[in-house]
């Protein structure tokens, strides 16, 4: 309940914070960092919109309470490029056209983003069962999957 | 009569600006809502104009300026707004041509002989002589003037085909820049909660307050009747005074909610408004029909479905007693403000009402309800903006529904093998209850309110306008006699308005299935079944080209019996007046059903983005498979069930068919939205198939395993 002082490291940028600790990470990235790549979509982690890297691993921000990111690297959706250059990933998701509403594309890229740093050249399965974890209510699902094979291709040429 | 909506905005300054910066803004009344209609608009703006694409800055529809259009839905965009947009360009560009002229002091019949190329303005094939550009001449009082019909669009072949547009607003997307409604932070915003009842019609019957108003962070909390919300200066803060706030609260339920399982029945036995659909008499006199030598009849029906968008619903509200302002994702922001001028008690000018993206829409969902939530909350801090943003279980719970149907068709085939009389009746609320179309608000809170408002019944809009229930019930195909029948339900203890079809989904769902159901009985091919009762040469051509690109002549020899795979064929034409889509579907029913592929060929008329079309197509088909195989609002007999992600489960990734597009364009007819095409045929080329692969006919969507066995025990109990 008391709000106390916290130390963020947001995509390699240092944030103060003074919130109560049990805040998800999602609401501070939003609203205190100002970061609103990440977004809400059920508040309980199933939906996947609001997923980040913390230590490398795709999590859903909305359930991960402020304390727990404490000391870890985060990186959210707004950290993939670098300034005006797109991520491979962000490039070919323009390059397929593969978005429609784009709501559940943040997470989506972000969860993309570490398969590729485990595993440079998935299958098609392996991108979908990652990607399971990830609700698309418009149905662009095969163009985002295609969009990750291209990402997945074009950094092997 | 000019095109759209320009017949009712004639002012071409309420649809374009061309500014000296190079630039030119675009206002349209209709909203993006992921569908691609903002790019679209901002081609056929270019296309006319003569611009680059990239010079078009989209003006984002409001009350304040730009055109009243109305509604987006009914995939009326790109006709609409699309063909008033086109015409008000070209309009412009007249203009802007005869400006030129008087520049270059020649005759008014030189006209004829400027080009226009990306803006600059000069006399064709004299790269020498005099030049000028939009730019240059830029003038806002030069279309402060109204729309006259004389200036022509363009042909489709001047526009050298149609051109690859990348979606203006992906780049956004991708990289999480603010572009939603939920990421508006306007000065000293405050976070807005609302607790909104447990059950339909469940009334408040006390809350403790004062618990709650002591809370960090709390500014306020709202009560007026049922009405019960919180607003606080920190969102977390907000969030976890809305949890003391439920624990608070005392409601008094009602158990108003059918058996969840009976719902067909549940329906026919409502007090219903019976309207004629239409029908269609043989031109002779009875008796020289053929005679009929076999009777089918078959009843399907639908559950109730919910919108699952994936951002929750979200507004923004700053209310002052001159002056209010809305931000809003809503479809209608006209029909919005008239609602929330009755709720308000305030007349509509003082509201001005700004549209600001949301996430996918499907229809009528709850985006007029949550800003009418903080509108109510917003009154009570004058002066302050705030930003209310449902929960997850609002968002499935509290939304709208698509409306469940139930549909039973009969049919005679005469001795020449044709169907000699058909008759199609619908038992359904009505799929419309969207704002400000009545005298009465249908605001969420409107009936929470301590003086209430009535509670409204849906309704259907007229058949001509494309119908609700009714929707595509009229058979397109050429049978000899027909008639087709509305009942629309009088009670309604579940809210039901648009969703994605309206009534085509099941409607579609069932002509297509009995089809195939009568076409085994006379052991015909279904595709040549459709054929013979078809002359519509479009018609004909979408289905032959789906039968090519899936193999369907082939397909016997293809798939496996013993693996339970199975291939289904359906065909619709949107409201009979919009895109013509005909699809197969190639299923596996193995201890799960699994859809494999999907094979889907559509005519939209004139294609203005090839992608969007495709987009739209695959998106709406993924859709309906979700639909079809998972979806249905599950409740008690008092309150709603799917509230969460774990009960009321979509399609997941690893679940999605492949899909194949294919477009058949057609420059010269008129430009018809895609994106409802495809719901009522994939799902009747799913049920087709698994009557392929199984041998039982599913009546009664979705195809759940549970529903599949039950079929499978009914054909047997019954053989």
């Amino acid at each position: 309940m008391a709000v106390r002082s916290f130390l963020l490291q947001v995509n390699g940028c240092e944030h103060a914070v003074q919130a109560e600790e049990a805040t998800p990470l999602l609401t501070i990235l939003r609203n205190d960092c100002d970061l609103k790549g990440s977004r809400f979509g059920c508040g309980a982690g199933q939906c996947g919109a609001c997923h980040v890297l913390l230590g490398g691993v795709s999590v859903p921000a909305c359930d991960t309470p402020l304390w727990a990111a404490q000391g870890k690297a985060v990186v959210t959706v707004e950290g993939l490029g670098r300034g005006d250059v797109l991520h491979p990933l962000q490039q070919a998701f323009v390059d397929e056209q593969a978005a429609q509403c784009g709501y559940c594309l943040s997470g989506i890229l972000i969860s993309a983003a570490a398969l590729l740093q485990q595993q440079p050249h998935p299958t098609e399965q392996q991108v979908r069962q990652v990607l399971d974890r990830h609700l698309c209510r418009c149905g662009t699902h095969n163009r985002i999957v295609r969009a990750v094979l291209r990402a997945a291709a074009g950094a092997a040429a | 009569m000019l095109p759209g909506g320009l017949n009712t905005n004639r002012r071409l300054s309420q649809w374009l600006a061309i500014h000296a910066d190079g630039t030119v803004s675009v206002c349209s009344g209709k909203v993006e809502f992921g569908q691609g209609i903002g790019t679209v608009l901002a081609q056929i703006a270019a296309e006319e104009l003569d611009v680059a694409v990239s010079r078009i800055r989209l003006v984002p529809a409001s009350t304040v300026a730009g055109p009243n259009e109305g509604m987006t839905a009914g995939s009326l965009s790109v006709q609409e707004s699309g063909g008033a947009l086109r015409q008000a360009c070209a309009e412009a560009r007249l203009l802007y041509l005869q400006a030129a002229v008087k520049q270059f002091h020649l005759a008014e019949d030189a006209l004829h002989r400027l080009e226009v190329v990306d803006g600059c303005i000069r006399v064709r094939g004299d790269q020498a002589g005099p030049a000028t550009s939009y730019w240059a001449l830029a003038d806002a009082t030069l279309l402060e003037c109204e729309a006259n019909g004389l200036a022509r669009p363009k042909d489709a072949a001047a526009h050298g085909g149609v051109q690859m547009v990348q979606r203006l607003d992906i780049p956004d997307k991708l990289s999480g820049r603010p572009r939603f409604i939920h990421d508006v932070r306007l000065p000293g915003m405050l976070y807005g909660r609302v607790l909104h009842p447990p059950s339909p019609g469940a009334m408040l019957a006390d809350v403790d307050l004062a618990a709650v108003q002591a809370l960090p962070g709390v500014v306020c909390t709202v009560r007026d009747g049922s009405f019960l919300g919180v607003v606080a200066d920190n969102e977390y803060r907000a969030g976890q005074a809305l949890k003391q706030l439920a624990a608070a609260a005392h409601w008094r339920e009602f158990s108003a909610l059918p058996d969840m399982h009976e719902l067909p029945a549940f329906l026919r036995a409502q007090p219903a408004e019976t309207t004629l659909a239409g029908e269609k008499k043989p031109a002779d006199a009875a008796g020289l029909l053929p005679a009929a030598t076999r009777r089918f009849q078959a009843a399907y029906s639908r559950p109730f479905l919910a919108h699952a968008s994936i951002a929750p619903s979200c507004a923004i509200a700053r209310y002052q007693p001159a002056s209010i302002d809305i931000w809003t994702h809503s479809q209608g922001i006209y029909p919005l403000r008239a609602d929330l001028a009755l709720v308000l008690a305030v007349p509509a000018e003082t509201i001005t009402v700004q549209h600001v993206e949301g996430a996918g829409c499907y229809g009528h969902n709850g985006a007029d309800d949550v800003a009418c939530d903080a509108a109510l909350l917003a009154r009570a801090v004058p002066g302050l903006a705030v930003q209310v943003v449902w929960t997850r279980e609002d968002e499935l719970g509290c939304s709208p529904f698509g409306a469940a149907m139930a549909v039973e068709l009969q049919a005679e085939v005469g001795a020449d093998g044709l169907i000699a009389d058909w008759r199609h009746e619908v038992w359904s609320t009505g799929h419309s209850m969207r704002p400000g179309r009545s005298t009465v608000p249908v605001l969420l809170a409107a009936t929470l309110l301590e003086q209430p408002f009535a509670p409204q019944i849906a309704t259907n809009m007229p058949l001509a306008s494309g119908g609700g229930a009714e929707r595509n019930a009229v058979p397109l195909y050429d049978f000899a006699q027909w008639l087709v029948l509305n009942h629309r339900t009088l009670t309604m203890p579940i809210r039901t308005s648009s969703l994605r079809s309206l009534g085509a989904h099941c409607n579609v769902f069932a002509i297509e299935s009995f089809l195939d159901e009568i076409a085994a009985g006379l052991e015909v091919d279904p595709l040549a079944f459709r054929l013979r009762h078809l002359a519509d040469p479009r018609g004909r051509a979408v289905l032959e080209a789906v039968a090519q690109m899936a193999g369907w002549s082939g397909r016997k020899s293809r798939l496996s019996d013993a693996e339970g795979q199975g291939m289904g064929l359906a065909f619709a034409k949107y409201k009979n007046t919009g895109a013509y889509c005909a699809v197969v579907a190639s299923v596996t029913a193995g201890h799960e059903l699994r859809v494999d592929k999907l094979w889907i060929a559509v005519d939209v008329g004139r294609v203005v983005s090839t992608d969007g079309v495709i987009n739209q197509i695959e998106g709406g088909a993924i859709q309906t498979v979700s639909w079809v195989l998972k979806e249905a609002v599950q409740f008690d007999r008092t309150r709603i069930l799917s509230t969460s992600w774990e009960n009321y489960p979509i399609l997941r990734f690893s679940e999605v068919p492949q899909v194949e597009v294919q477009i058949i364009d057609r420059p010269d007819c008129k430009s018809v939205g895609a994106g409802e095409a495809t719901h009522g045929p994939v799902t009747a080329a799913i049920a087709n198939a698994v009557a392929d692969a199984l041998g039982v006919r599913v009546r009664n969507l979705p195809l759940t395993t549970d529903n599949i066995t039950r079929a499978a025990l009914a054909e047997e109990t019954s053989s």
